[in-house]
């Protein structure tokens, strides 16, 4: 359901790539600075590549030999950010609102709902993004990015930036997103350890190539 | 105690109201091109830089001429203005709103550009990512962001418009009752033998007004940045 074939020169090395996924969560692994976020910021419309092919669902969102290029606001992609990147003048529950003021559509109680309780957040609604703890920041990112209600979510080594005793934290909730809001994930990481308990399949990257694809058995090579 | 002649009023209420129409047009405008020179790249975009902070540099007088020159009565596009919209400059408050506006435009631009270049652009990213297109992701969250820049660019430009004066002076000359400003009532009054105790006064309204939009501007751009950010 998703099939992404890209080239692109970044700096000093290039990036070939190609993987696909059928669901769960597929973790990119490899290195830092290995082009990691380059590809899930292809994926997600953020940054163009110099040639190739991006599919998701049978929707064509990039194909450079057809011209194809579809604007980040209209691949419906969810991204969790490494920073979060909440905004800052909106309250938590503004935040999460976002993605869905943005589509236009109405209401929906019964899956944000769902998904505070799933972030365990709902305690938080009314603060600023400011006044959140890094795990908590994290945690309303993914909120946000959910509650967008997308067809694929995207996480950049989200807990990169927590300390071990928030990862350990965080790695419950993210496993219960991957069981239970039905969408398929994206996770890139370097950290073994992290993403051992979230993995159903694993996609190897070094030197801007996929070296190996299989299960979480290859996290431990 | 402050008692000032029927003129003298009159010319601080026009003062007034030509800085406050010089500034609420030209912030559109202010906004619009410091996003351009914040966000964009484009080929002519440091000529457009230059021009925006020309009359800052010009001595005021030669930007009143070159008002003169284009936008008057008889000139290119002031004659072309006049027959077919009915706007007309030359000698009218108008005309005096235009220099000020001219004049405090650079005052103006500068920190609302500065103000966006400080928002971090991978903000507008997540924005995109969320659905939002260019127009959602400015309104939404780079102008409330950059809301403190932009108080302090229309007070900066406020204050401007108010003093100004040898553009102005230039382009619509000194009529009371329709340009004579403060700052050029003030300027008639101390070439008049008995105008100085006159002069004083409104060279005191003058600077109370000016400290007035200071300290509200300070308090105004301050209170933004604490709202913005939940306190």
């Amino acid at each position: 359901m998703l099939a992404v074939q890209v080239e692109k020169k970044l700096g000093d090395f290039s990036l070939d790539i190609l993987f696909a996924s059928e669901g769960g969560a597929t973790v990119l692994f490899g290195p830092s600075g290995t082009g990691k976020t380059s590809i899930i910021n292809m994926i997600a419309g953020l940054l163009t590549p110099d040639r190739g092919r991006i599919v998701i669902d049978d929707e064509v969102l990039f194909d450079d030999a057809k011209g194809i290029d579809v604007p980040a606001r209209r691949r419906h992609v969810g991204y969790v950010f490494q920073e979060g990147r909440l905004f800052p003048h909106f309250s938590v529950k503004r935040n999460l609102d976002y993605g869905r003021w943005m589509s236009g559509h109405a209401a929906d109680p019964a899956a944000t709902a769902k998904v505070v309780e799933l972030l365990d957040i709902g305690h938080l609604l009314e603060r600023r993004p400011r006044k959140l703890s890094g795990g908590e920041r994290q945690r309303v990112a993914v909120g946000r990015a959910l509650l967008m209600k997308p067809r694929l979510l995207l996480l950049d080594e989200p807990l990169a930036s927590l300390d071990a005793g928030r990862k350990a934290d965080i790695l419950p909730y993210l496993e219960r997103l991957r069981d239970e809001a039905k969408v398929p994930i994206i996770y890139v990481s370097h950290d073994a350890a992290e993403v051992k308990r979230i993995a159903t399949r694993v996609v190897r990257l070094d030197g801007g190539k996929v070296t190996a694809t299989g299960g979480a058995e290859l996290l431990s090579a | 105690m402050l008692h000032l002649s029927p003129q003298e009023w009159i010319a601080v209420q026009l003062s007034l109201r030509i800085a406050v129409v010089a500034t609420v047009v030209a912030l559109p405008f202010g906004v619009a091109i410091a996003w351009l020179l914040a966000r964009k790249k484009f080929w002519g975009k440091s000529l457009l830089d230059a021009l925006v902070h020309l009359p800052l540099v010009l001595p005021p007088v030669v930007t009143g001429y070159l008002l003169l020159i284009t936008l008057g009565r008889r000139a290119p596009v002031g004659a072309w203005l006049a027959d077919h919209l009915g706007i007309v400059f030359s000698f009218r408050w108008t005309g005096a709103a235009l220099a000020c506006g001219v004049m405090a435009f650079p005052l103006l631009v500068r920190p609302i550009r500065l103000s966006i270049e400080a928002i971090d652009r991978r903000l507008e990213d997540a924005a995109s990512t969320l659905g939002a297109n260019g127009f959602w992701s400015f309104t939404t969250v780079t102008l409330p962001l950059a809301l403190p820049g932009i108080i302090a660019g229309v007070m900066l430009g406020f204050a401007k418009a108010l003093g100004e004066f040898g553009a102005t002076i230039t382009f619509v000359s000194n009529i009371p009752g329709e340009t004579q400003t403060i700052s050029a009532a003030i300027y008639t009054l101390t070439q008049v033998p008995d105008g100085d105790r006159a002069a004083l006064q409104l060279v005191v309204v003058s600077i109370v007004i000016s400290v007035a939009a200071l300290v509200a501007s300070e308090w105004l751009s301050r209170r933004a940045a604490a709202r913005l950010h939940g306190e």
